[in-house]
């Protein structure tokens, strides 16, 4: 969808490329985050896409078409566009600041003010509240929201965002950032987010783009860049804590076992134990006749007792769900001193366990192999 | 930027207020001496030469309103952005040039009548309303226009939606200044042929005719008083609420 061909840019006055035959592609419907130090490049090869830079050398396609050829107005107007500090027009309401791109194609007033109040309803921001707001009357994540809605108002196929979340403060910034993530697998919007900070881009990203000095040091997959960084300046820049970020790419899915053995509460300690010798397991867990856990046994408590599960069984202090992040997950069993915990899915019911050993094991094992 | 238009506003508030009071213990003090009935013995003068003078400041402030306006924005402009600079200088030291000298220069260039007034005024005008019109332009934060160019507004929708309207409030404190000016300096007009309310000021002056005086003073006070009230009414409204400090 947008392609960069021996990008490179030198600005007048100067030797040094600040952009240096730069070739990238990103597929539609994907986001690139383009990561890498103050003064690496990606802000310029963002701006060159747009022709807000014109480069010095290369060619920049976007849907097959060389954005050269293109008047660079009409061009910009078909490509939606965030920048940090926003810039919201304080002389507009929210209403006018989102419908600038409609009222300047020529749309009907009718459907562009349904549109803005549309919007405003897909980031849980009431239209009647806001729609006559003027930005100075805003908090700067709601400014920020509305900063993307006037970009996407348009409907533009290709979005640039310049450190888009980068003035908001960090708990505000998550929220955002979810709430974009989840508007953005509506939408599909292909985009080239520039950010200088590794957790953002492995969050946002689909592939992510590491400059430096005007190159393009790495492309790949967030969990690719993460586990088999290519260079000393990407695992620098990626941290020494590298594979602990990879967890928040894994799902519990991932190094979850699935459909372990299980008892129910009328079956026998002993059966339990013979069970849990059988697959060597330490613990294991008691589901209900409908497979919901109830609760769990350990091997070296239940060991030469007589009686059933149901009247031995210690509940489960927690439990995660598949879908939850790795990262999440540890965090949990750290809290709760434990190695393993049971998952079950949104109903309750057992789907098996994940336990620290396998998840450093996941961790390691896709490090050795790719 | 901001505090002194503030500051400046306040300033104008406590002179209005002055003035109010001269004008009413003015006013008092001449009824009780029979000064203020024999006012109305000037009535058609004052009609004649208060519309003459009017005249002359809407001539005069509305040249300088649509020019100043127009060259400001043209020295924002990126092909003669370089050249603002100059023409602060140049408006800076104009603008300490004596309003009465102005007038002087004026005539001795166009000789007498209302045509060397008029211009005398339009000058003295000018300088305030192009001084502001730059400062307010420039004055609207650079990310504004990045995000304005990056989203594809040309150049005109850049001015009209972004750029004039964050700087309306300077533009028009500006305009507000320039014709305080104008209208103080209106009265000189009558030195060099212009006609005007000062005609019946230096008669009553030099004739000694307390009553003569205050036909033309008073309502050149009243005149001043009302032109700066409107434009305050005209900034007020007309100035988008986001961007109205006002408001």
């Amino acid at each position: 969808m947008i392609r960069l061909e021996q990008v490179s840019k030198t600005f007048p006055g100067t030797t040094v490329p600040a952009v240096d035959h730069v070739t990238l592609e990103i597929p539609e419907g994907e986001i690139c985050v383009l990561l890498g130090p103050s003064g690496c490049g990606k802000t310029t090869t963002m701006k060159m896409v747009n022709r807000l830079i014109e480069p010095s050398s290369g060619q920049i396609f976007i849907d097959g078409k060389n954005t050269a050829e293109s008047d660079p107005v009409q061009l910009r107007r078909s490509i939606g566009y965030v920048i940090q500090q926003i810039g919201l027009f304080p002389n507009k309401t929210v209403e006018d600041n989102i419908c600038l791109m409609p009222d300047v194609l020529g749309w009907e007033r009718a459907k562009s003010r349904a549109r803005a109040a549309e919007l405003l309803d897909m980031v849980a921001m009431d239209p009647a509240t806001f729609l006559k707001r003027y930005p100075k009357e805003l908090s700067g994540g709601q400014q920020q929201r509305i900063g993307v809605l006037r970009a996407i108002a348009a409907d533009p196929p290709v979005l640039l965002m310049d450190e888009p979340f980068g003035a908001i403060d960090p708990i505000n910034r998550e929220i955002i950032q979810d709430e974009f993530l989840k508007m953005q697998a509506r939408i599909k919007k292909t985009i080239m987010f520039v950010s200088h900070d590794i957790d953002e881009a492995v969050k946002m990203a689909d592939r992510i783009a590491i400059f430096n000095h005007g190159r393009l040091i790495q492309y790949d997959t967030p969990d690719k860049i993460l586990a088999q960084p290519a260079t000393n300046f990407v695992s620098d820049f990626v941290g020494g804590d590298r594979t602990l970020k990879r967890l928040q790419l894994l799902t519990v899915k991932d190094a979850m076992m699935p459909d372990p053995p299980r008892v129910c509460a009328e079956d026998t300690l002993a059966k339990a134990v013979a069970l849990m010798e059988e697959n060597g397991h330490r613990s294991i867990v008691m589901v209900g006749p409908r497979g919901k856990a109830r609760g769990y046994v350990e091997l070296a408590e239940a060991r030469g007792i007589k009686g059933t599960v149901g009247e031995n069984h210690e509940p489960l202090p927690t439990t995660v769900t598949p879908d939850e992040n790795l990262r999440t997950a540890v965090s949990t069993m750290f809290r709760h001193d434990r190695t393993w915990l049971a998952c079950v899915d949104s109903d309750g019911i057992f789907k098996g366990y994940v336990t620290l050993r396998g998840i450093t094991h996941l961790l390691s094992e896709i490090n050795r192999d790719g | 930027m901001a505090e002194d238009i503030v500051a400046a506003a306040g300033l104008r508030n406590i002179w209005r207020n002055a003035l109010y009071l001269m004008i009413f213990m003015l006013g008092a003090w001449a009824w009780g001496s029979g000064l203020l009935p024999s006012l109305f013995d000037h009535w058609d003068d004052i009609r004649y030469l208060g519309r003459q003078h009017i005249e002359l400041v809407a001539i005069s402030g509305g040249l300088a309103i649509v020019v100043g306006v127009l060259t400001g924005i043209l020295l924002t402009r990126p092909r003669f952005y370089r050249y603002g600079e100059w023409a602060i200088q140049i408006l800076n030291i104009g603008a300490t040039i004596p309003t009465l000298a102005v007038l002087a220069l004026s005539m001795s260039v166009l000789g007498i009548g209302d045509t060397p007034a008029i211009f005398a005024l339009f000058i003295a005008s000018l300088l305030p309303i192009v001084a502001n019109t730059i400062a307010g332009i420039r004055a609207v934060p650079p990310h504004l226009l990045e995000a304005a160019r990056g989203m594809g507004l040309s150049s005109n929708q850049i001015l009209w939606q972004v750029e004039l309207p964050n700087a309306a409030f300077v533009i028009y404190a500006g305009i507000r200044t320039a014709l305080a000016i104008n209208v103080g300096t209106a009265p000189l007009a009558f030195l060099i042929g212009g006609g005007g309310l000062g005609e019946l000021i230096f008669a009553g002056i030099s004739l000694n005719e307390f009553d003569t005086m205050l036909a033309g003073a008073i309502p050149t006070a009243l005149l001043a008083v009302l032109v700066d009230f409107l434009m305050g009414q005209v900034q007020f409204w007309t100035v988008p609420r986001g961007v109205n400090p006002l408001r």
